[in-house]
């Protein structure tokens, strides 16, 4: 159970595919549009329940609890080994062949 | 109220009417044309005006600097005695870390001015970050709406950091799954907070770039007492380029070629949930530039103030790879980290420089902040795991969504000519599609639009079925 007043995010539906416009590629098509949004839980609730929220500008939506103080977890990835032979194609070319003897 | 998707799109009108403050049937004629002049002047803000605003929200006076080693590098490949200078206006370091405070600003300034609470924007970009700043020092209320996920939730990395620096100035953000029908929940929201519509479109998106063209020309006479022979723009809805074009020509009457640029995404469908997240750029790409070129009122405004071909003189495109190349390049032999959607222009001036004599000048207009996410080792490293095969050879062997293709040597670094007189040609036959009538008025209207004259409009107009009024 998450306590009213926790920050949340909450997703819903926004158009079912059969609701949303026309004239769209085959995979968008077929999905619905979903929205994802954060505010105050105004009544403690389960995860994927349904639950209503206060935005920060004071808005009410409802939607599906997805969690509890949702977090910024992106990053830089994982490394890209050929960056490092950029700098060597960049800077050989710039100072010459010898520039990492 | 009926808030089914057609209801909501047929009261379009009215609630952009009263979310801009702009009565945009006020600069409507007969049958084509539009007073766009009338619409940037009755804004109410002349380009000083704009300047000192901007002076006092911590936007603007961004340092010009030369890229001594990308120039040099660029010599190395180019004939004898070409290779033109390379300058970066380095517009991360405006509040919130893009040119796009600078758009910002006017909107958010004109949406305290005029009694709003709130402002709401519609987008994934830099803006949503530039408008949350700014609505952070006038204490407006403020919802960004971005495209954010595909429909298993997978969200691009640029687009989660930016949706992460909304929320660091305080903004709310709705963030949706792929598709165009945003602009729909955008209009619930503006109906619902009746907050200011801060669209990059409305003349305060605009005008507020011009700044950055009337800075870039005084900082190239101060430090090199000429004005710049090209200025690079990145390119995609238009505004950015129309706004420096504008500066420019506010603040010299020399002669500055004026060259869009954009990435190509060529075969991606841009509201295609699949190909959403098999991009590693978001925005300054040909999935905007040329859709909004040919049709610049296909915005979230009834007129958009961003006309590109009113001022475009050359449109060129690069590849992803080239892009991230040039990226790398300018943290590792400037000293420069930035965002590489930012540098789209600095990959298009590093090849457009070779086509330069010496003492000739190139401006790229902007840089963007970087940061997790919305880095070019975050993005590569998320293509990686969406099976774009990444490999150095040709930049112009690369497939969109398929691959990205490193240069593997410096000179293979070569930006490609869209054919404006295709563009233009299409343009006009849009506008034709409107109308079967048109008015003397109207063939000003085309002539200005695309930059062309009598003899051109008068030959295209042939072609379709319309009756020319006296």
């Amino acid at each position: 159970m998450i306590k009213k007043n926790s920050w949340v995010q909450i997703t819903k539906t926004i158009l079912k595919p059969e609701e949303r416009a026309v004239n769209l590629p085959e995979p968008t098509k077929k999905v619905p549009m979903m929205m994802w949004v954060k505010g105050f839980l105004l009544e403690a609730g389960e995860l994927n329940s349904l639950v209503k929220i206060r935005t920060l500008t004071g808005r009410i939506e409802s939607g599906l609890l997805v969690c509890e103080n949702p977090s910024y977890m992106h990053t830089y990835g994982e490394f890209v080994p050929e960056l490092l032979e950029i700098d060597r194609i960049c800077k050989t070319t710039l100072f010459g062949g010898d520039f990492y003897e | 109220m009926n808030n089914s998707y057609e209801a909501v799109m047929a009261r379009k009108n009215q609630i952009m009417k009263s979310s801009v403050g702009i009565n945009y049937d006020k600069y409507e004629g007969d049958y084509l044309n539009f007073d766009f002049e009338e619409m940037m002047s009755d804004c109410g803000f002349s380009l000083r005006e704009v300047r000192q605003i901007q002076n006092q929200f911590g936007v603007g006076n961004t340092p010009l600097k030369e890229c001594k080693n990308i120039t040099d590098l660029a010599r190395k490949v180019s004939k004898p005695g070409y290779g033109a200078r390379i300058f970066i206006k380095d517009e991360a370091l405006n509040d919130s870390g893009s040119f796009k405070a600078r758009r910002a600003s006017m909107a958010c300034y004109q949406a305290k001015k005029l009694g709003f609470k709130g402002v709401i924007a519609a987008t994934s970009g830099n803006y949503g970050a530039a408008v949350a700043s700014q609505a952070a020092k006038h204490g407006l209320k403020c919802i960004i709406v971005q495209e954010c996920f595909d429909s298993n939730g997978i969200g691009q990395p640029e687009i989660i950091e930016k949706a992460r620096a909304c929320e660091a100035y305080g903004a709310e953000v709705v963030q949706l799954s792929v598709g165009p029908e945003l602009f729909y929940k955008f209009l619930l929201l503006l109906e619902e907070t009746k907050y200011f519509n801060a669209s990059l479109y409305t003349p305060y998106g605009v005008m507020g770039i011009e700044s950055l063209g009337a800075e870039l020309v005084e900082d190239c006479l101060k430090q090199n007492g000429k004005v710049p022979d090209m200025v690079v723009c990145t390119n995609a809805g238009g505004g950015n380029l129309t706004g420096t074009a504008r500066g420019i020509l506010k603040t010299t009457k020399e002669k500055i070629q004026i060259v869009g640029a954009s990435v190509n995404l060529k075969g991606l469908h841009m509201a295609n949930d699949i190909d959403f997240n098999k991009k590693s750029f978001t925005t300054g790409h040909t999935g905007f530039g040329i859709p909004f070129m040919i049709n610049p009122d296909r915005s979230d405004v009834p007129r958009s103030a961003g006309r590109p071909l009113r001022y475009i003189d050359r449109y060129v495109t690069v590849n992803q790879g080239e892009v991230f190349f040039m990226t790398e390049t300018l943290a590792v032999l400037e000293g420069i980290e930035r965002g590489p959607a930012g540098n789209t222009s600095l990959a298009a001036a590093f090849s457009l420089a070779k086509e330069l004599k010496q003492d000739q000048i190139i401006i790229v207009q902007e840089t963007e902040y970087t940061s997790a996410g919305k880095h070019h080792q975050a993005q590569l490293a998320f293509a990686r795991k969406n099976g774009i095969n990444i490999y150095f050879g040709n930049p112009e062997d690369e497939i969109p969504g398929k691959s990205i293709v490193f240069p593997k040597t410096v000179d293979l670094i070569q930006a490609k000519d869209l054919d404006l007189d295709v563009i233009r040609k299409k343009y006009i036959r849009g506008q034709l599609l409107k109308t079967n009538k048109l008015t003397k008025k109207d063939i000003e209207f085309l002539i200005i639009e695309t930059n062309t004259n009598t003899d051109y409009i008068l030959s295209e107009i042939k072609k379709h079925n319309v009756e020319l009024e006296e």
